[in-house]
């Protein structure tokens, strides 16, 4: 227990300080980095801890289950290869931290870069000490995220945007196949818990798809460690302040993928695959990030390519799959920590102090910054593998175990490689130290302000060069044990014998090391002639195909988006139609069936017939005259009229009064939009757009025609409905079975028909309300010279008939609405009647009587229809029956005699509320635009004849 | 019965009510309207909670309206996937109120609230109902309070917009409506349950007309959530909504999405004949490219607003490559996404419409401007929720995709078809950081020459998009629980017989 | 003929025509063509009933058998919701043009051939 107590505080040290600095964003730069130090140490502290056991072999690790349905745990554990790296990480980190103390300006964002780098720390260290893939996976993205954050902290340089996106796109790239990889792993593994994945490599490389996965894991770790060819983001990395270039850029993120190649040792490596990928891969990286790092001239430029040359040299000596090699790794990693670190914050001093890194302004920089001077050159030596400091220890092992390794089957290529590699490493180790720190100063100015700084900045680097140069003299008793523990936990086996030691005798590693050396001082002596012939040649420069393969999809994937999005309504219509058509084609042949079925027919009386010519021709017409507005109307009332005798043939009466109601609102509703609409016929379309559009509209009517037609010639089967049918009177009270379906059977129906309708009048008032201001008021004030006189006779001919129609529809309403619960009507039908008798007032008698009917309060008619419907629904609970439950009974007063009470009813009379006062809240809202239309236009022309 | 058993018509209930009061109130007394809407979510809230806690132990609540006894009459059904979807709606409603109140657009034209609140009766009436017809109304109950919630605040460019909005949905519910007259025709019957049962004995020579109207109900499905190429209307009408709205809207494609869970397993699952799983074919592919679109708009977009939308097309794509698995455990990873995309295209929206509001002139679109207050915090918002978008850790979505990667190589009947579904997922998820990065790095940290704007009093603005994300990284903490959940609620929607014993009785089943 | 293929063949050639106008480029064109589908769906759903003369469902006692009640009431509704939907658009569709000054289903600024072969 305090086991675990104790790994969970370690890995969450780093996010409470990161989240105590965010909240302490106000706070100086000391506070910041305080917080940040002191977690860096706790966490030291912490982790020596468990150092002991741990390389007594024991392997601390706790577990909390998280998500079991995804096998993610929570499982943190630390053998010899997390107990190292955890070290590193806290470690440098600590010294990272004092450092950027000194090295930002009190006044910068000190805040945000800590977070970040806490942030950063933390992600780091659960990369490290995870025990679940996925959960290392987690940590590895957060990686990806906080250093683009750090790579970026210097927002307003474009270089930093340009390199945080660049490192971000790669790395969080290559994190996705390894998002794949991982998973893949643990299911064919059968668990992501780590320690039994390790134990599962035979099974994982029998499986047909370890080369998938390997291929998925290699892509993450080869981005994370900017292995060739997606080295590229890694210079440009270098916009992050020093500190971070310190941190991420040479012990840690870089590392990571390093790390989980180490990690995965047990189950990755050992195959032909394996072997030939990641040790050429590395070889490549190697000789190549070498190669470039002698001719760049940029501090950190040179540092990066070395960088990368020196994790090639890495992902070699595992690609090797030979335990020594593993071991020669595992001892290089702590060596180019030490080095690589104080190099860089040597750099970031020389930066500081002299105000470039640009080596070719620099010189002589000994005399003046003496202290900067030794950390620097020690560390370059040991980056360069000169006895005797603990570089030379590591490069040797490595190119003794190159001698052990046949790459295609050729036994000297990987020696010769790498010692041309190690060669020229040490060509652009020795230019750094001597360029920098001897001979003349190139550039007065720079040379001038040039002085060592406070001890704050340059104790972290001398720190790590004094490690380095300790790891020379005396590597067994400060490092041989823990190289042994980390070495066993990378191959899953007892560390093989080794002894680390400057002088192993005469033997071929040594001359292989001796002729580097040589090669490399030849390198510096010839190094202007070479610069100059590199200079020369040309480059393929891994930035600019970045970007513009960027830009081309950029620029290709937009034109086809915004071709494709072209905001067309037409278009959406016809994707719809036409994969509706597809499908409905597709289900008719999958499914098989009959089109006809067997109901007999019923003969079609003449009337029927001529009936139905009517409506054909009436819709051919509207087709045809669409532009016509006001004969169209007309032709869709016949439409109207059809489909309503249709109903009332077929035994529906209520539909055909409904439809007839409907209907004659909706020509009063269409009739004042077109007043306001333009009378501009629309352009004709072009022919082919005609023809593919007519074709598809027949395709459409012919399969729904035939679907109809299939429809009505089956006999039905059982329906619900007789249950209706048998129920109506006894259980619903009501003899129009239609009606008791609708405010009883399947009242919830009716109570969303009339919010629908009540929302649309909402909607419709909403619309309408604003159309007098803005542009819109602009143009209604403009009204008639858009469009002739036509359209204002039909409103006549309506006056006439309403003069009579009022008093009539009224009654005939409030009749439909009383007998609707046993003979077609009902609410809804005595509505509309209502409704239309008031409109044609509205029409009729003019706009003015109009406007002062608009505190008709049509809003709260709505509202209390709404409500008294729910309240009818309500109350039946309230008798401890569910929503919308009936009651009914019979009484029988004197005179009037014995009539009936229902619930329905009442419900009913909330249709009527809502109904009414949704169609008259639109329909008077319109005819009061028109009004002002007419208003305005009436202005204008007393305007002009005065 | 006592209040207890009322449970499911309650989230129904108080909307259907809470809008006409806000109606009657607006007028005169704008803020006890406000407060009325507030309760009204609220109380919304603890009744889904309620039921979700309830549907846990396993049991399908049947509510029958007006006492008719199932199939005759409308029952609503209450089980772990409707539990799920309401407390979602709820959730979400809370935050497009919080935001749009705090930003004041409730104010900025008529019936704000009552349209919400009429929206909100319609997408939980069309997650209770049990009844297909009844489905339908609540669709258009939920379309037309849409239409008046997209408009509101008007300007050319929702007008234009919304016309399209309309036109297209209308199409849609008119394919509803004729596939509803195949299935009456076919099975004489409308409730989901009954009508389940009833398929199985379609005669030989009619199984194309149920195939028919099996596909196209999945067509109107796929209309709704946006599937590839029915998807055109999305992003116009998305983009020019009043982002509160938008950001309700985020739930409005997963409706289409859950009609589809709904209806495919219990009414064309394996008994169905040559229905039986008829849009599965369909649905992966256009899954698929539904996915790979949507997220090379949020590489291509202009504006954060733009960017939202098509994220909200790419979401809905990820999450229907799960769903076509039609297995429990794609379905459950299905689930789990379904919550995390919705609320993680919310605070999308929410953002950017704090980023718009405090870059005054410069809105959101995706260029650099001058400074703007809050530049660093919105910026981090923004992060946030770009990282739940695009599904990374340490937030929800990076869970979200894991189940569902893992569980699309679990299918046994696919081969190697998963290695597609992998390719678009991973693929994708690249492409949305790529562009997230740039639009964000423009937006936040390139500053252009010219003054600062001036500084909103207050940063209340933050509240709804920060209470969004705190919900996306309590969903990751609580992931265990969650898919536990989510793998339950599907098992239970791929069990038909299970709804069915509980709507029409032991002995139909 | 028999009414089945009168009711089916009009069904057919209001879908058809409710296509092609709502296919057009103009809201007005479009309006028409989503009233003329409205009508086919009203009369598709109410044919989901089968078509049967002069058995109205009034219940009485002394009629045996009825016509199918359900798909009645459930044009009804349909046909209510259809009315709301239909007034609603012709509205968005009219405020749209006081906006924009464009009546082009697209809002087009231009409503000409160019401008409705944007639509391609």
């Amino acid at each position: 227990m305090a086991m675990a107590l104790t790994l969970y505080t370690l890995v969450a040290l780093p996010f409470l300080a990161a989240l105590v600095i965010a909240l302490t964003a106000g706070a100086s730069r000391a506070v910041h980095a305080g917080v940040a130090a002191a977690a860096s140490a706790g966490g030291l502290a912490l982790l020596a801890g468990l150092a002991g056991p741990v390389i007594g072999g024991a392997v601390p690790s706790a577990t909390i289950s998280w998500v079991p349905a995804l096998g993610l745990d929570l499982t943190l554990m630390v053998d010899g290869l997390g107990l190292m790296f955890a070290g590193l990480i806290l470690g440098i980190g600590l010294l990272v931290v004092i450092f950027a103390h000194f090295y930002l300006y009190e006044g910068e964002a000190t805040g945000r870069f800590f977070a970040s780098l806490m942030l950063f720390q933390g992600a780091m260290l659960g990369i490290v000490l995870a025990g679940n893939v996925l959960l290392l996976l987690i940590f590895w993205e957060l990686t990806s995220l906080s250093s683009f954050l750090l790579i970026g902290f210097w927002q307003h340089k474009a270089e930093a945007r340009q390199g945080a996106r660049m490192a971000l796109a790669v790395t969080g790239g290559g994190g996705l196949a390894l998002i794949g990889g991982l998973v893949l792993l643990g299911q064919v593994a059968g668990s992501f818990d780590l320690a039994v994945i390790l134990a599962r490599g035979a099974v994982v490389q029998a499986s047909p798809l370890y080369p998938v996965t390997l291929a998925l894991i290699l892509i993450g770790c080869f981005t994370k460690s900017a292995q060739f060819p997606f080295h590229f983001w890694l210079p440009h990395a270098m916009a992050a302040p020093t500190p971070v270039s310190a941190y991420l850029h040479s012990a840690t993120m870089v590392k990571a993928g390093v790390f989980l190649l180490a990690r995965l040792w047990p189950v990755l490596a050992g195959t032909e695959a394996y072997t030939t990928i990641v040790t050429s891969v590395g070889l490549t990286t190697m000789v190549f990030g070498a190669g470039v790092a002698l001719f760049r001239h940029d501090l950190k430029s040179i540092l990066a390519y070395s960088t990368i040359s020196q994790l090639g040299l890495l992902v070699m000596l595992l690609g090797f799959s030979l335990k020594l090699a593993a071991l020669a790794a595992v001892l290089h990693i702590l060596n180019h920590a030490a080095f690589k670190a104080a190099l860089f914050m040597a750099a970031g001093i020389v930066d500081h102090e002299t105000g470039t890194r640009d080596i070719r302004r620099l010189g002589g920089l000994a005399k003046v910054m003496p202290v900067t001077a030794v950390i620097a050159t020690l560390a370059a030596a040991s980056m360069a593998g000169l006895p005797p400091l603990g570089g030379f220890i590591s490069k040797e092992m490595m190119l003794d175990e190159t001698t052990h390794m046949a790459l295609f089957g050729l036994p000297w290529l990987v020696p010769v490689l790498a010692t041309i590699g190690a060669a020229i490493s040490v060509g652009y180790s020795l230019r750094l130290a001597v360029h920098l720190f001897f001979g003349q100063p190139r550039d007065a100015q720079a040379f001038a302000r040039a002085h060592d700084p406070g001890i704050g900045m340059w104790a972290p680097s001398a720190l790590l060069a004094a490690l380095a140069v300790l790891l020379g003299l005396v590597p067994m008793t400060l490092a041989a044990p823990l190289v042994g523990a980390v070495t066993a936990a990378v191959t899953g086996a007892p560390a093989p014998e080794f002894d680390l030691a400057l002088w192993h005798g005469v033997n071929f590693a040594l001359i292989l090391s001796l002729i580097a050396v040589a090669g490399g001082a030849l390198l510096l002596w010839r190094h202007a002639g070479l610069l100059a012939a590199w200079e020369r040649a040309a480059h393929l420069d891994a930035k600019a195909m970045f970007d513009a393969a960027l830009g081309f999809a950029d620029r290709w994937v937009r034109k086809a988006m915004v071709a494709l999005h072209t905001p067309s309504l037409q278009r959406m219509l016809l994707a719809s139609f036409a994969v509706v058509v597809v499908l409905v084609i597709e289900g008719a042949l999958r499914g098989g069936g009959v089109l006809t079925g067997t109901r007999p027919g019923i003969p079609a009386s003449p009337a029927g017939i001529i009936a139905w010519a009517l409506l054909i021709a009436a819709t051919l017409a509207v087709v045809k005259d669409a532009r016509q507005r006001l004969r169209v109307l007309i032709y869709l009332s016949v439409i109207g009229l059809m489909v309503s005798l249709a109903f009332v043939r077929f035994s529906a009466p209520d539909l055909a009064l409904t439809q007839i109601a409907v209907e004659v609102v909706t020509v009063l509703l269409l009739l004042l939009a077109l007043n306001l609409l333009p009378k501009r016929p629309p352009p004709l379309s072009s022919d082919l757009r005609k023809w593919r559009d007519a074709a598809l509209a027949i395709t459409g009517g012919a399969l729904v025609g035939g679907l109809a037609w299939a429809m009505l010639t089956r006999d039905p089967g059982a329906s619900i409905s007789a249950f209706h049918l048998a129920n109506a009177k006894p259980g619903g009270g009501g003899t129009n079975v239609v009606n008791v379906i609708l405010v009883d059977f399947r009242a919830f129906d009716t109570l969303g028909e009339i919010i629908v309708l009540g929302i649309a009048g909402l909607g419709i008032f909403a619309l309408l309300d604003s159309a007098a201001r803005g542009s819109a008021g602009a143009r209604l004030a403009r009204w008639q010279e858009d469009m002739p006189h036509s359209s204002e006779r039909h409103p006549m001919m309506l006056v006439v008939a309403s003069r009579i129609a009022l008093p009539l529809t009224l009654t005939v309403g409030i009749y439909l609405f009383l007998r609707g619960h046993n003979q077609p009507g009902g609410g809804f039908i005595a509505a509309l009647v209502v409704g239309i008798a008031f409109l044609l007032q509205y029409l009729a008698a003019g706009f003015d009587w109009s406007d002062r009917r608009r505190r008709f309060g049509e809003h709260q008619m709505i509202a209390w229809g709404v409500l008294l419907a729910m309240a009818t629904g309500l109350g039946a609970a309230a008798f401890g029956a569910p929503f919308l439950t009936s009651w009914f009974d019979y009484f029988s007063l004197p005179l009037i005699g014995k009539f009936e009470l229902a619930s329905a009813m009442l419900f009913d009379t909330g249709v009527f509320l809502t109904v009414l006062g949704a169609v008259m809240l639109a329909l008077a809202q319109l005819s009061h635009i028109a009004q002002r239309a007419a208003r305005a236009h009436a202005r204008s022309h007393e305007g002009g004849e005065a | 019965m006592t209040f207890a058993d009322h449970l499911p018509i309650l989230p129904i209930a108080i909307p259907a009510l809470a809008a006409p009061l806000t109606l009657l109130l607006m007028r005169r007394h704008p803020g006890w309207a406000v407060g009325v809407g507030f309760a009204s979510c609220a109380a919304m809230l603890v009744c889904a909670l309620t039921l979700l806690v309830q549907a846990n132990g396993g049991v399908i609540t049947a509510y029958a309206l007006g006492d008719w006894p199932a199939p005759f009459g409308i029952v609503l059904v209450a089980d772990r996937l409707a539990a799920i979807m309401l407390a979602l709606t709820a959730t979400l409603a809370l935050i497009a109120l919080l935001h749009a109140v705090i930003t004041g657009i409730d104010r900025k034209g008529w019936h704000f609230h009552p349209l919400f609140q009429f929206q909100l009766m319609g997408l939980n009436g069309a997650f209770l109902t049990g009844d297909l017809f009844n489905l339908f109304v609540f669709f258009e109950v939920l379309l037309i309070a849409s239409y008046g919630l997209m408009l509101h605040g008007q300007g050319a460019a929702r007008l234009k917009a919304g016309v399209q909005y309309v036109v297209v949905n209308l199409v849609g519910s008119a394919l509803f409506l004729i596939a509803l007259g195949l299935l009456y025709a076919l099975t004489g019957t409308l409730n989901m349950a009954d009508m389940g049962l009833r398929v199985a004995e379609i005669a030989p020579e009619d199984q194309g007309l149920l195939r028919i109207a099996a596909l196209l109900l999945a067509s109107v499905f796929a209309l709704k959530a946006a599937v590839v190429p029915l998807h055109l209307w999305l992003v116009r009408t998305y983009d020019a909504a009043t982002p509160a709205v938008a950001g309700l809207f985020a739930i409005m494609t997963k409706v289409g999405v859950y009609a589809l869970i709904r209806v495919v397993p219990q009414v064309f699952g394996e008994g169905a004949g040559a229905a039986a799983w008829a849009p599965a074919p369909f649905l992966w592919p256009a899954a698929l490219v539904t996915a790979a679109v949507g997220f090379a708009g949020v590489f291509t977009a202009r504006t954060l607003s733009e960017q939202a939308a098509y994220a909200i097309i790419g979401s809905t794509g990820t999450l229907l490559i799960a769903v076509a698995g039609w297995q429990e455990a794609t379905l459950a990873a299905a689930l789990f996404y379904l919550v995390h995309s919705t609320l993680a295209g919310a605070a999308l929206f929410l953002v950017a419409d704090v980023v718009s509001w405090r870059r005054a002139g410069a809105a959101d679109n995706c260029a650099s401007g001058p400074d703007f207050s809050g530049r660093q915090g919105v910026g981090l918002l923004f992060m946030a929720a770009a990282i739940a978008t695009i599904g990374l850790p340490p937030l929800s979505g990076f869970i979200g995709k894991l189940l569902i990667l893992s569980s699309a190589t679990a299918l046994p009947q696919w081969g190697w078809a998963w290695s597609w579904t992998w390719a678009v997922i991973l693929g994708t998820t690249l492409i949305a950081v790529i562009g997230f990065a740039r639009a964000g790095s423009a937006i936040f940290w390139k500053v252009s020459e010219g003054a600062a704007t001036t500084p909103p009093t207050s940063r209340a603005d933050y509240a709804a998009p920060v209470i969004a994300l705190l919900l996306l990284a309590a969903l990751a903490v609580g992931a265990g629980p969650a898919t536990a959940y989510a793998g339950a609620a599907a098992a239970q929607v791929l069990d038909p017989a299970a709804s069915v014993r509980a709507v029409l009785g032991g002995d139909a089943a | 003929m028999t009414y089945e293929f009168l009711v089916a063949s009009s069904i057919g050639v209001l879908v058809a025509g409710g296509i092609y106008l709502a296919l057009r480029a103009r809201t007005f064109q479009v309006v028409l063509g989503l009233t003329l589908i409205s009508y086919a769906v009203n009369l598709f759903l109410f044919a989901s009933g089968r078509l049967v003369l002069n058995r109205p469902p009034i219940w009485d006692k002394s009629v045996a058998d009825y016509t199918d009640p359900l798909p009645q009431a459930l044009v009804l509704t349909a046909i209510v919701i259809t009315f709301g939907m239909t007034a609603f658009v012709v509205i968005v569709a009219l405020r749209s043009f006081l906006e924009t000054g464009s009546d082009h289903v697209d809002g087009d600024a231009v409503p000409t051939d160019g401008a409705e072969e944007t639509g391609e």
